[in-house]
This record gives C-alpha cells, structure tokens and sequence, in this order.
C-alpha cells in the first residue's frame, strides 16, 4: 500500500475498520457497483509527482507566462493591474476564512458572517443602494443575473443593452436570455458612448431592463442622467454595471437613479489570475429586496439578546424553493469579496477618492503622450481607460507581439470585439504605472507601427 | 459572556489611514477639467479611516470566530470538506499565474495554457468524456452550462423537449438549473432503497424529456445500481443523462460516469479536488461531455496546434457560446491540477476507497444509537435519521448544536429532503480512525443526553460567541448593511 502524506490510513487501521464493517476486502465495498461498469486498470492522467519534483513543475509552467511584475501592463477590459495592499494576502490565507464552507452554522461562522455583512454594507456605501448580496461569480455573470431579475419582476421579456457593455458580459447575457427565453435587443454606439436616439427607440412597453456600463467597456463614462428618464418613463428597471473604483471620483449609481447595480469587485484588491476567481455584486433597491439572487447577511440577536449574524431571505434560494428560487446560485466567490473587504477598509474614506485620482491622473497623462499618427479615437470623459487609434493599417495583434518581445504587455484589440474599430486598441493606466513606464511603453509602442 | 465584536465601520476615526500610494510622478489632473460635475461624485462614500492594525487585528479576530477544516473535523455531507492542501494555496500565488492578463498575446500565456489543456484532457479521462470547458465558476453554473447544451443539442435535431427529470433527493440546484435553462422540472419519487425508482422513471419519460439529472453516487451515499437500465430508459425516450459531479470523490479510478451512460457531466473541483471552500466560494465547475455534444461547448476552449503551443479555440459555430467572462476561475484550476497531481491515477482512487472506508465504518459503528435511512453499503458518504429523538424532544438540530461545544463542525442536516430528521455525514479520506471514533463517541454520548437530559442538547451551544440566533426576526426585519436605512 503506497502511503501518502494526505491519508492517514494505515494497513493496521484499514484491517480494523473493515473487520468492524464485516467486509473483507475494499472490493466489498465496491459490490454494488456492476462488473461491467468498474473500471479496470490505470486512468491515462498525468502521473504524480513528489512535492519537490511538483514545486519544480508548477514554476516551470508559470515562469513560462510574462507576468505583471516583469512586464507593466496597460491591458484593461475589466481586470486591471491595480496594486493590492499586502495585508490582504494575509489576511485571506488565515485558513479560518479559506478553509471554511458557506457559513451554515452560524454560531461557530460568525467570522464569515460579520465579513459578509461587512462587505454589503460597502458595497451599499458605494453604490448607494440599499440592498446588496454576498457576491455573485462576477461582473459578467451578475449583469445576466440582473436581466433575469428585471425580466421577473416586471414580467417582461425584453432587453436591450447597449453595445458599450463589456462584449464577454453581452456574450453571456445572449446565452443566459436563450435559456431564459428572453429577447436581447442592442443599442449602437456614438462616439465611444450608447447613442442615445437608438437607445430610446429601442425601449418599449415591453422592456424589462436596460442594461449601461459606465465607465463603459471604451472606458469612457455613460451620460446616465440623460438615459435615466427614458427607462423610466418605460417602467423598465435601469441596470447599471460599474467598475467599483471609479466611485471614488464619478457619481453613484443609487443617485444616477438605478435600479440594480453589478459589477466586477476584481479592482479592489482581488488578483488579476487570468480572469479569476473575481468577485461579482450585486446591489438593488429596497423594493427588489426579495428578488435579489445568492446569499445574503442579516443582522440579528442571540437568546442573550447579543448581536449576530445569519443568512437569511433564505426563501428565495434553491435549496429552499428549488424550481421556484429566484436564481440557481449556491457556491459564490466568498473568499474573493473577503479580499474587496479588507481592501475597502485599507484604503478608507481618503484612499479610495486618492487611488481614483491616481488613475485619472496616469490615463489623462498617457492619453497626452502620442505624437504621431496615433490618436484618441472618442472624445467622451474617461476614468483610467481610453481608445486609441493606430495609423491606418495597424494590425494590432501585431502590434502586441511585438510589445511583449520589448517587455510591455499591451491593450486589448478592440477590432476581435467591434470589427469597424479594426486597428483600435484599449489602453488602460492605472496607479501602478509610473511616467518612465508610461513614456517607455508609447516608445515602444510608436516604434513598431 | 464574550463580548460583541464591533464592526469595521465603528472602528472608524477620522485622520486615520491604513494605506500607502505614491506621490503622483505625473501632473494631477483637475477633475473639473475632464469630467463634467454632473458626473462626479456629489458625496464620499463613508469607508472606515482605520490604520493597518486595526484592519489586521479586525481580521483576526473575525478569523478566530469561524471554523474551517484546519480547526478540525467537519464532515459536512455532500460538500467533501477535505484537507485543503497548502501547496496548492502556495502555486496558485506563483506569480506566473497570479498576475496575468486574460488577453494577454497566447504566446506570453504558454504555460497557463498548457496547464489548463492538461487539466481538460485529465478531467476527460477521469469522467469518461470526451471533452471538457473549465469555464463553469461552480456547481450550479456547471448545471446550468451542461442543461443548455442539452438544449442544444436537440434543437440541432430539431426537437423541442420541455422537462427535466430529478429524483426527490436531488440537490437544489439541479431544479433550479433546470428552471434557468427554460426546462420545467418533474421531481419523481426515490424508492424504498432510496434509489430511482425506475417505474416511476418510466411512466415520467416521454418525448418531452431533455434529460434526467443524477447524482451517483445519489447524495444518500447510495450507489444507483441500476443505472445502465435507468440510461437506456432515458436514452430511448431520446433524453439525455446529466451527471451531478458533486459526489465524485466515492468514485475516481472506480468507475466513471462516462462508462455509466452519462452524456453530461460536471464536477466540484471545490468538493473533489480540494480546493478550497473560501467561507462560501470561489469553486469551479467543469463540465465534460460525450463527443455528440463537443460541437456545443462553450467558446473558448483550449486546443493544441500541431506545433505543439496552445491557444484558445473559439471557431466553433454551434457553441452555446460563453457562460463565464476570461475562462473560468483560474486560481481554483491551478490548484485542482497542483491536487491531481500530487495523486496521480492510483493515488485518486486510493482517495476514494478510503473516503468510503471511513464512511461505512463511521456508519457501522453509529448504526446501534441512530436510525441509518438505508442500511446496506453505503458509499463516500451516509444518511441518518434523527427521528428516534423526537420522543424526548430533541430535534436533529439540537444535535448539531450540541456538536459544536465539542469542537466538530456539525453534518449537513435536513438535506436530502426525503428523509425525516435527517444527518448526512461526509468524513472524507483525509481523517484518521481516531479522528472518527472520537467524533463517533460523541454522537453517541450525545444521543444519550437525549435521552437523559433532553434540556443539555436543547439548549446547546454553550460554549460559541453567540447562542442561538434569531433567525426569524433576522428575515422579517431584515438589517442586510449598517450603512443605510
Ligand atoms: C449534490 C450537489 N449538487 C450540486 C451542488 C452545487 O454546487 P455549487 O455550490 O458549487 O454550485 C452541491 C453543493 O452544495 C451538491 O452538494
């Protein structure tokens, strides 16, 4: 019997806990699974490896990736290379947190609990909404989430969302309305924003939701006060996806009058790790209250009348209502809000509006910086993200390679989303970039077009 | 009595600051020069001003007041609550996977690539399937991506099939998948085995049938023996069969639920592979299919050129396209594959005939204090009846609150649904046989308070930093945030 050092079975023991079973063997066990369907021999599978051979390994394969530390990165789209505070590290690899289940048993979870309920309130404080959940898988799939609640709500089938929204989150939104069968209907854009004719043409009677990111996936930020009158004189519900750092600076959706906010909390805090795990929220007015999907905290009291904490509106889950919940979530991205937690507490009431500035300043500069023939192709105010046209002819990927050879990862080519913005790409700044950076990297970038 | 813990927020005072940036090395920008003031904040979001200790010494002491495996046993069923191993937290921080950038050049990827098509080829291999999308962020999203390729599928062959079948003991979620991916949902009835009960299966099939989804082992812990009869009944009614991998662990390297008839199959890697639970999340929920439903998997996966790199495939047309943003909870992937690998083939399925050891045994020897729901062999897992304390009026859950002064994170109760009073115990390979007998004594001494001091359990927990909580009040008054309202 090989021994391994996670299984702390020995022949002594197996020989005596079979013997108290009244099985002779392991095989017994195993008898009520048919001969024909056991399977016989040695799974192909990549074999194993000692814990020093696996360490080897493991660098080996990341070594073989160009990270953020070795190459600066002005690559954006929705995970950004903010700098995490080193006291969140710390604090999540406290296995208390880590290695706990969803807080089911309140009475020894109320760590967790308190956390959760910590994070929603900052989540409300941001937004300035009234409700929010304890996190969704992220920014994407909370934004179809969102779709699915306002279609429930007003009984309505309709959505339109406007073509401005992150093209993976309008990707996942399709597939979400084909189940759901729900009619996804997109509006235009006009100069790096939704064009807001198309935009009220596009809303009816029948519109559930309207679907605006802001700052938007060019990175430049949604007249949301102008949108605002035309979802609601519809009665549809105004869905605002927003990145969470920009409220240190731009107005909150709960005063831009919105009716459910999402996003992706992956800027406060939370590794950039090839897109995930990340952290989505999800945030509601007092009246969707008990449509909100996932889990969420209340506070409550003890029999000694003390503070505590629960999971609660409980009746709205599938493991309460089954076909009925209103959303199939169950495992969501706990440790990841943890991280949006401890990093909103870090930064405080001054950090956040800094950390904002921070970015607004390094965007603006990098955005001042090209000489030649590149040039910003919208005109509408940005945050920390903006478009740039390359010269005609530019092929971007092209371009991207040829960043990575001279140590820079580059932006997103905006042409593998938006086919009429072929030879565009999205730059984004954020405080981790310094001006040597910042001048090297347009350098660069200029040289090899 | 324990004190309250105050929150973050009541921390706060102002002046205080607990973060570090650098000075601006480049002009600072007026907001009022690019940002018109109708879309600037008009008030500051009321974080806390705490300084670093505060925010370490508030963590800590919210750390002290959770449980997790490393405090000690938890053999919460059906959520495989196995040693998370600690290698896996340290390679998933490389920063060669933790810092980099979904879009990145795939050239300037390699290595991630090359690690996430290994993992799908090994999770095929595992299951029986043909191919596999690491995209799903958990079991449910999993569920959800597995039932519309189902939906894809017949609608390729031009059929509209409306219900999904699942047993009464199913788990939440596959109802609610199923609602999501517009399928109505006809629960039928387990048997006196606890088992499908394959009359009723057939008098529930039609033409209407998209699929059945199953656990197997079903999360009783019991075997569904009968599943090459239950797949060809589904099969010939021209539905197809969906795996719910939550119940892997009794099964790697035993049987696999391609070589059962399974069409669809999604695991927990968070359950199976050991990554951990993180208080609530992040997991992953791959999904693998036969090779009649490759052509519906999400966009993209990972493929390999001829010349031996890596890159993400999205030439596929009859994708049900993408159900997650980038390509899946990736930190969790680099831990799964750290966890296979340590393993390898045969140490996999030496995991699961000692998660089913320590399950029958822990059965056996509970078996004479409470009532086991389906005597026989069980698998990973078992199910008991906390029925026979009724009588002094004790209830399962006063059970597990008693469990909790004595150090053990309870058993998942209530669930499944079909059994009264019920206890499902998942102990999972990872824990000694004295771990178990310990744990064992208690239950047994607990029942026997049950019975002799009813009041003792009732009461319980004695020794938490909070009682027993009101959890009614907490959902008709709901205080969800302490920042407004
Ligand atoms: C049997 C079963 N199916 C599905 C799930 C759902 O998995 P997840 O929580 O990852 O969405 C669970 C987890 O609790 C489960 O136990």
């Amino acid at each position: 019997m090989k021994k391994h050092r996670y299984i702390p079975m020995t022949e002594q023991d197996q020989s005596d806990m079979l013997a108290t079973i009244g099985a002779e063997s392991v095989k017994d066990l195993f008898s009520d699974i048919p001969e024909s369907i056991q399977y016989k021999g040695t799974l192909p599978m990549s074999e194993a490896l000692s814990e020093a051979e696996l360490l080897k390994h493991m660098s080996e394969l990341a070594e073989r990736n160009a990270n953020f530390e070795q190459y600066p990165s002005f690559l954006g789209a929705g995970i950004y290379d903010h700098h995490i505070p080193v006291v969140i590290n710390h604090m999540i690899s406290r296995s208390e947190f880590y290695t706990a289940y969803t807080p089911y048993q309140p009475e020894i979870s109320q760590g967790e609990l308190q956390a959760i309920f910590e994070f929603q309130s900052y989540i409300c404080e941001l937004t300035d909404m009234k409700v929010a959940n304890a996190s969704m898988y992220d920014g994407a799939t909370a934004l179809a989430e969102a779709a699915a609640l306002a279609s429930g709500a007003t009984r309505r089938k309709r959505i339109v969302v406007s073509k401005t929204v992150h093209p993976e989150a309008r990707e996942i939104l399709h597939t979400t309305a084909h189940g759901l069968n729900l009619e996804v209907v997109e509006v235009g854009i006009s100069n790096g924003v939704t064009n807001l004719d198309e935009l009220q043409t596009a809303i009816n009677d029948e519109t559930a939701a309207v679907l605006i990111q802001s700052p938007n996936f060019f990175g430049c930020i949604e007249d949301v006060r102008s949108i605002e009158p035309l979802v609601h004189e519809k009665k549809a519900l105004l869905t605002l996806s927003v990145n969470p750092l920009s409220l240190g600076l731009l107005e909150s959706p709960g005063k831009l009058g919105a009716d459910i906010v999402v996003g992706d909390a992956q800027p406060l805090g939370i590794p950039a790790a090839l897109g995930g795990p990340t952290c989505g929220f999800f945030a509601v007015t007092e009246k969707l209250m008990r449509r909100i999907p996932g889990r969420i905290v209340g506070q409550t009291t003890d029999t000694d009348g003390k503070r505590g904490f629960v999971l609660t509106l409980q009746a709205r889950e599938q493991h309460i209502r089954r076909e009925k919940a209103t959303s199939n979530i169950c495992s969501n991205q706990a440790l990841l809000a943890l991280c949006a937690s401890i990093y909103m507490s870090t930064m405080g009431k001054s950090g956040i509006q800094e950390v904002a500035q921070l970015n607004l300043n390094k965007s603006h500069y990098a955005a001042q910086q090209f000489s030649k023939d590149s040039k910003l192709a919208f005109d509408a105010p940005f945050f920390n993200e903006f478009v740039v046209k390359l010269p005609e002819g530019s092929n971007v990927e092209e371009v991207n390679s040829k960043l990575i050879e001279k140590g820079y990862i580059g932006g997103f080519n905006l042409g593998k989303s938006y086919p009429e913005l072929e030879g565009h790409m999205l730059l984004a700044v954020t405080e981790r970039r310094t001006k040597d950076e910042i001048d090297g990297f347009i350098r660069e970038l200029e040289d090899c077009i | 009595m324990i004190p309250e813990k105050k929150l973050i927020f009541e921390l706060s005072k102002p002046g205080r600051v607990a973060y570090s940036l650098p000075e601006s090395d480049v002009p600072e920008v007026d907001l009022k020069d690019v940002i018109p003031e109708s879309m600037m904040r008009s008030k500051p979001a009321e974080l806390p001003e705490v300084y670093e200790v505060d925010v370490i010494r508030h963590y800590t002491e919210l750390s002290r007041r959770n449980f997790g495996i490393d405090n000690g046993f938890y053999p919460l069923g059906s959520c495989t609550m196995k040693y998370n191993p600690k290698i896996n937290e340290d390679t998933a921080r490389f920063p060669g996977f933790a810092k980099i950038h979904p879009h990145q050049p795939e050239e300037s990827i390699q290595g991630a690539l090359e690690l996430l098509y290994t993992l799908q080829n090994d999770l095929a291999a595992l299951t029986g399937m043909d191919q596999v999308t690491l995209q799903p962020a958990a079991g449910a999203h999993g569920e959800w991506t597995g039932l519309m390729m189902i939906r894809a599928y017949h609608e390729s062959r031009g059929e509209k099939r409306s219900k999904v079948i699942v047993p009464d003991s199913s788990h939440g979620t596959n109802p609610a998948s199923a609602t999501t991916a517009g399928y109505e949902t006809i629960t039928i009835k387990s048997d006196e085995r606890g088992l499908v009960d394959l009359d009723g299966l057939r008098e529930a099939v039609g033409d209407d049938t998209a699929a059945l989804m199953l656990t197997n082992p079903n999360t009783l812990g019991l075997f569904e023996q009968e599943i090459e009869e239950i797949a060809a009944i589904v099969h010939e009614a021209g539905g197809l069969l969906y795996y719910d991998g939550a119940n892997s662990n009794a099964i790697m390297g035993i049987t696999r639920p391609g070589d059962m008839g399974f069409d669809v199959v999604h695991l927990n890697l968070h359950k199976t592979m050991s990554t951990p639970h993180g208080g609530g999340g992040p997991g992953a929920g791959p999904v693998g299919v036969k090779s009649k439903l490759i052509p519906f998997l999400p966009k993209p996966i990972v493929s390999k050129y001829e010349d031996g790199t890596y890159y993400w495939d999205y030439d596929r047309p009859q994708s049900i396209g993408r159900v997650k943003a980038y390509y899946g909870n990736f930190g969790i992937l680099v831990r799964a594959y750290t966890y296979m690998r340590t393993y390898g083939p045969d140490g996999l399925r030496r995991v699961s005939e000692v998660a089913v050891i320590n399950a029958n045994y822990m059965m056996h020897r509970l078996a004479p204090y409470f009532e086991v729901a389906y005597p026989g062999v069980c698998k990973h897992e078992f199910v008991l009846s906390g029925r026979k304390l009724k009588q002094y009026g004790v209830r399962t859950l006063d059970v597990a609150k008693r469990l909790l002064d004595f150090g053990y994170h309870p058993p998942t109760i209530y669930f499944p649904l079909n059994v009264e009073e019920c206890i499902m115990i998942e102990p999972t390979e990872t824990e000694s046989k004295e771990t178990l007998d310990d744990f064992i004594d208690t239950m047994i001494q607990i029942a026997k308070e049950a019975e002799e001091n009813p009041e003792l359990v009732i009461n319980a927990p004695y020794d938490t930093v909070v009682k027993r909580l009101d959890e009614t009040t907490a959902a008709r008054k709901p205080v969800l945030n302490c920042t407004c309202g």
